[in-house]
């Protein structure tokens, strides 16, 4: 019980960070003549507000909350990863390949009787392909880093370029859908066939409603919420488990909080650089693949880099940051950013305020927010560092204390 | 919105002293644009028009609600839905070929609202869509008309936004336009790869004129980056879209402006009658949808004017095509659409 | 089609101009860098910057009350203390309140990118154009063949810019400021101890970042392309942040990354011209596989500063 207090007294100062950044956000609604109450009274309709506000604020959610998963691992690595767009785009790109080629082709025989084996097979199938085609994007910058020193945040942020131009000429040339193929065209592929999208599903729930008659309420049923959630869901726990029960992911989490330190116990920290990256990516491709086989069944673009990826690639360092770099975390941070994104384009439509507004809005809540950590830091340092014993030591070594800056007196020419 | 609208139509109602229940007569319109409403380009030439419409029909008659700046495509399905799902517009727009496939999904769930999408010929089949597109080629072609006979260098430049839709189409009409003149009139064309980057539009513009350009012009909204180089450096420049009058300051020569309320006006009366969609339309200089507005500082001589006047002739009785090529592929389009 | 063709003088002069912004908000984020201090928002102080820089000039010139040039030291003033706000700002979040540094500074890009369009939308409604700084006519020099048409025919800021190259390596490397904030950043604690306060050059430089980030967008609205819109910038606040690593914190090989990136766009942009047939998208892409290949290939010495992103906790 105390516990429990505890933790949401831990979150009194961000609930404080958010009522402060919608203070100023109302100066802002006042000087355009808004309401500020029914401006947020739209925010939270258009957010949680219906069965399909809940679930819209799900599906802007989930690419996010994919991207979180990678950008914790990376950070837990000592990778600072801003390619989430770059690698969004290089794992739909792969996916919708995949799902495109197997969608052509005919069910094999020995699947024919088993009635939807073979969709399952070509989901599957564009799945691992965005992961792989991300997580190799991902690893590129690894790689860079750990054998070139060219530095990860240099090297993503090209990356993310080089891969919206990349997306810009394979949609407009061997990707293009056929029947766009023509003078004027729009680039985009063509639409998935039904086998190769991702379901979308809905909650069926039987209510007793009085003594021997129920209710039957399915919900979420004519929204667009899929798949894509609950793969999301699942994996920010196995990741969970992966990073802190794992010796696999135990070394990566010591990379990051001490290379040298790794270095002398044995870990090959270049490879779990690039391991961390090559992940980071994956779970970034991941969100692109899903983004194209859940929503859109196509992939398409206006040319820019957020068009596609909603810039979900940057949102999901924020949630993974907000998440407290844990993958279990990264499900509300990224809940959270969906509800704020979706809720804020509906106070926009209903009250005529300009998207501008809602850009700046996003940027004070997310700065007010990240500002309050320092005063939940205080109140928990004590238990922080209890709980940091807690974790499996699989290889007892010098690493945890030496990871301070102090180790390092002297070495710098300057 | 559906309280707030009322009540403010209702305390509107009693402070002009009229007892009625009009305003179920109101046409409502939402529109969703991937720019900025002022972007001196395409989404901006959707809100005037929209303005023009209420002009025309009155406030009490029409009224729109508006989504900008959906640069982000999934975004659009949100906001689209929402629209359709409240019941309260008779026509939801769709500003941007990009939207197609989600108007297409929506429509299709949606039937007794109206969806209007563009710039694409294509109402999927469904007869509560309307399709539109602007023929900007022919707004190129003329303006490629009249750059050749007004360069000096016999160089012009191009800055384009992706080498797709709108702005291919009025490039190649452009190209067309000045080879149609003189052959051996350059025509150096740079798509840079984004809509809104306005320091690498800036800096293309700046390379036309190093190579000679006298003459400038380009399509999206990064444009206002070249209009500035071509005032800087005093050559002159042809729009698209929206007038860029004001900015273009004295070097400014003609810009295709799009009408869009021309079809707008006609799809209203169409959803008035029970018609919700189904049909495609296409702005052109033929229909007065495309208008070819001069700079006001701009003075041609006579003789110029006459070439133009008949260039927008030939173009209006079919006499001059300005990309032949497409029109052998609509011919197979609307075959296409027959069977 | 020659060589000839592609690297004309026009390129270079081309690429100055384009490297101008990038000098400017990257020697500001070096800055910051070096005493330990991550600013990723320098895109959205950027904005703010060239929105409030010409905003003012705007006004000043519509007024008529002041000269063109006093109207232009106007605007380069606004954009300074705009900046310079907003960096502090940035100190305070990231300094004061230890925030983590990759998530505010994402937090004060949106601001800035949303405050500036917003401000844009409602006080001047469609983009307008202001008389900017002139390009330079230098006596002898700009006539020179060549060489005049590559450095002697700028405006006044792409000069400020390139100046600001050696000061900036001057005040980092020969001055007692200079040793503060490479001490800062190298090792908190031990500048601590000399007395050294961590927290005041760690505002100190945040706050330069800011300015010379104003300043930066202002290079555009007042400067190369007279005019504002929004999203002015289009991402080269990012750009900027990633020269910085390019140069390895230090002022003139970061502003020789802003120098090779800026070329190969400048010469993408001519081959397109020139008509050579390969993909635009390619093209766009150039300057960005560019610069990651030079840095392949390029000898590292320097090392991060080894405090960056971490905020210093006294005692520890």
């Amino acid at each position: 019980m105390a516990g429990r207090l505890n933790r949401l007294i831990d979150f009194a100062p961000v609930l404080i960070a958010l009522i402060l950044a919608l203070l100023v956000a109302s100066v802002l609604l006042l000087a355009l003549n808004a309401n500020p109450l029914e401006a947020y009274d739209f925010m939270l309709q258009g957010a949680a507000g219906s069965e399909n506000a809940l679930a819209e604020t799900l599906v802007k959610a989930t690419p996010i909350l994919f991207v979180g998963i990678g950008i914790t691992i990376a950070f837990r690595g000592g990778m600072i990863n801003i390619g989430g767009e770059g690698q969004m785009i290089a794992g739909a790109l792969a996916g919708v390949t995949v799902a495109l080629v197997m969608g052509e082709m005919r069910v094999p025989p020995e699947l024919a009787k088993e009635k939807g084996a073979f969709d399952l097979i070509i989901v599957a199938c564009s799945l691992v392909g965005g992961f792989l085609m991300g997580a190799l994007y991902g690893g590129l910058a690894g790689f860079l880093k750990a054998y070139f020193d060219v530095n990860e945040i240099l090297s993503t942020i090209m990356l993310n370029q080089i891969a919206v131009q990349m997306m810009n000429f394979l949609l407009n040339g061997i990707l293009l859908d056929p029947a766009e193929a023509g003078f004027n065209n729009i680039p985009k592929t063509a639409r998935l066939v039904t086998a190769a999208q991702l379901p979308r599903f809905s909650i069926n729930i039987d209510l007793p409603r009085q003594i021997g008659e129920i209710q039957h309420i399915e919900l979420f049923a004519r929204t667009r919420l899929h798949w894509g959630l609950l793969i999301a869901v699942f994996l920010a726990v196995i990741i969970y488990i992966f990073l802190w029960r794992t010796s696999l992911g135990y070394r990566i989490r010591a990379v990051g909080e001490n290379q040298r330190a790794s270095s002398y116990a044995g870990i090959n920290v270049k490879r779990q650089m690039m391991f961390s990256m090559f992940l980071a990516g994956g779970f970034a491709g991941l969100a692109g693949v899903v983004q194209v086989l859940g929503l859109q069944y196509r992939l398409q673009t206006d040319g820019s880099p957020a068009g596609f990826t909603g810039a979900a690639g940057f949102n999901g360092i924020v949630a993974a940051l907000f998440g407290g770099l844990n993958p279990i975390g990264a499900i509300p941070a990224a809940a959270f950013f969906g509800g704020l994104l979706v809720g804020a384009q509906k106070m926009q439509r209903e009250l005529g305020v300009p998207a501008s507004l809602i850009t700046a809005v996003n940027g004070l809540i997310v700065v007010f927010v990240v500002s309050s950590e320092i005063f939940i830091l205080q109140r928990s340092k004590r238990r922080v560092s209890v709980a940091e014993n807690e974790t499996p030591t699989l290889n007892p070594s010098p690493i945890k204390r030496e990871g301070l800056a102090s180790s390092d007196d002297g070495e710098e020419d300057g | 919105m559906k309280k707030i609208s009322t009540i403010g139509l209702l305390v509107l109602l009693l402070v002009s002293g009229v007892v009625s229940l009009a305003h179920d007569d109101v046409f409502r319109i939402a529109a969703l644009m991937p720019s900025a409403t002022n972007d001196l380009a395409f989404s901006q030439s959707m809100y005037d028009a929209l303005v023009a419409v209420q002009a025309e029909l009155g406030e009490e008659a029409f009224e729109f609600t508006i989504q900008d700046s959906t640069y982000i495509v999934d975004d659009a399905a949100v906001a689209l839905r929402d629209w359709a799902a409240s019941g309260e517009y008779q026509l939801v727009i769709a500003h941007g070929s990009q939207y197609g496939p989600i108007v297409e999904e929506l429509a299709a769930e949606f039937t007794d609202v109206s969806f209007a999408w563009g710039t694409r010929q294509d109402t999927f089949g469904m007869d509560n869509v309307y399709s539109y597109a602007a023929a900007s080629d022919e707004g190129g072609y003329f303006n490629g008309v009249l750059a050749a006979h007004l360069t000096e260098t016999g160089v012009v430049g191009l800055v384009g936004p992706i080498e797709v839709g709108d702005g291919k189409l009025y490039a190649d009409g452009f190209a067309n336009g000045v080879a149609s003149v003189d052959e051996d009139i350059e025509v150096n064309i740079v798509f840079i790869g984004s809509f809104s980057d306005v320091p690498l539009a800036t800096e293309a513009a700046e390379t036309h004129i190093a190579n000679g350009a006298d003459i400038l012009t380009g399509t999206a909204q990064m444009v206002v980056g070249p209009i500035a180089v071509a005032v800087a450096n005093d050559v002159l420049w042809f729009g698209s879209d929206a007038s860029q009058d004001e900015l273009s300051e004295d070097i400014g020569v003609a810009f295709q402006i799009y009408k869009w309320e021309v079809l707008l006006l006609d799809m209203i009366s169409k959803i008035q009658e029970g018609i919700l969609g189904g049909e495609y339309y296409k702005l052109t200089l033929a229909n007065e949808g495309l208008v070819m507005e001069y700079d006001k500082d701009f003075e041609a001589s006579d003789e110029l004017m006459a070439i133009a006047d008949a260039t927008i002739a030939g173009i209006v009785s079919g006499d001059i095509v300005p990309i032949p090529e497409m029109m052998e592929e609509e011919i197979s389009d609307e075959e296409d659409g027959d069977e | 089609m020659g060589l000839d063709d592609i690297f004309t003088a026009s390129v270079f002069a081309s690429a100055i101009r384009l490297a101008t912004p990038y000098i400017f908000s990257a020697l500001g984020e070096t800055f910051a860098q070096r005493s330990g201090v991550l600013n990723l928002g320098v895109d959205g102080m950027m904005l703010m910057g060239a929105f409030t820089g010409f905003y003012a000039v705007y006004l000043a010139q519509q007024a008529e009350t002041v000269s063109e040039p006093v109207s232009l030291l106007l605007g380069v003033a606004v954009a300074l203390i705009v900046g310079g706000l907003m960096g502090l700002a940035m100190a305070f979040v990231s300094v004061t309140l230890k925030a983590k540094q990759g998530i505010s500074g994402i937090g004060v890009y949106l601001f800035g990118l949303g405050l500036s369009e917003l401000l844009f939308q409602q006080w001047v409604g469609t983009p307008k154009s202001v008389s900017g700084f002139p390009r330079i006519n230098f006596p002898v020099l700009t006539d020179l063949p060549i060489v005049g048409e590559i450095f002697f025919h700028h405006n006044l800021l792409v000069y400020v810019a390139f100046a600001l190259v050696p000061i900036s390596a001057f005040v980092l490397n020969n001055t007692t400021f200079g040793l503060m904030i490479r001490a800062v950043g190298q090792n908190p604690e031990a500048a601590d101890a000399m007395g050294v306060s961590v927290t005041r050059v760690r505002y100190a430089t945040t706050t330069i970042g800011g300015m010379l980030a104003g300043l930066a967008g202002a290079s555009l609205s007042i400067a190369l392309i007279n005019l504002f819109q929004q999203n002015l910038t289009a991402g080269q606040g990012f750009i900027a942040v990633a020269l910085v690593y390019f140069g390895g914190w230090r002022p003139w090989t970061v502003a020789a990354g802003a120098m090779l990136f800026s070329f190969v766009n400048a010469l993408q942009l001519q081959i397109k011209v020139v008509g050579a047939d390969i993909p635009s998208e390619f093209a766009v892409m150039a300057p960005y596989v560019i610069t990651i290949i030079a840095l392949v290939f390029a000898t590292k010495r320097h090392e991060q500063p080894t405090a960056l992103t971490k905020p210093y906790e006294r005692g520890e």
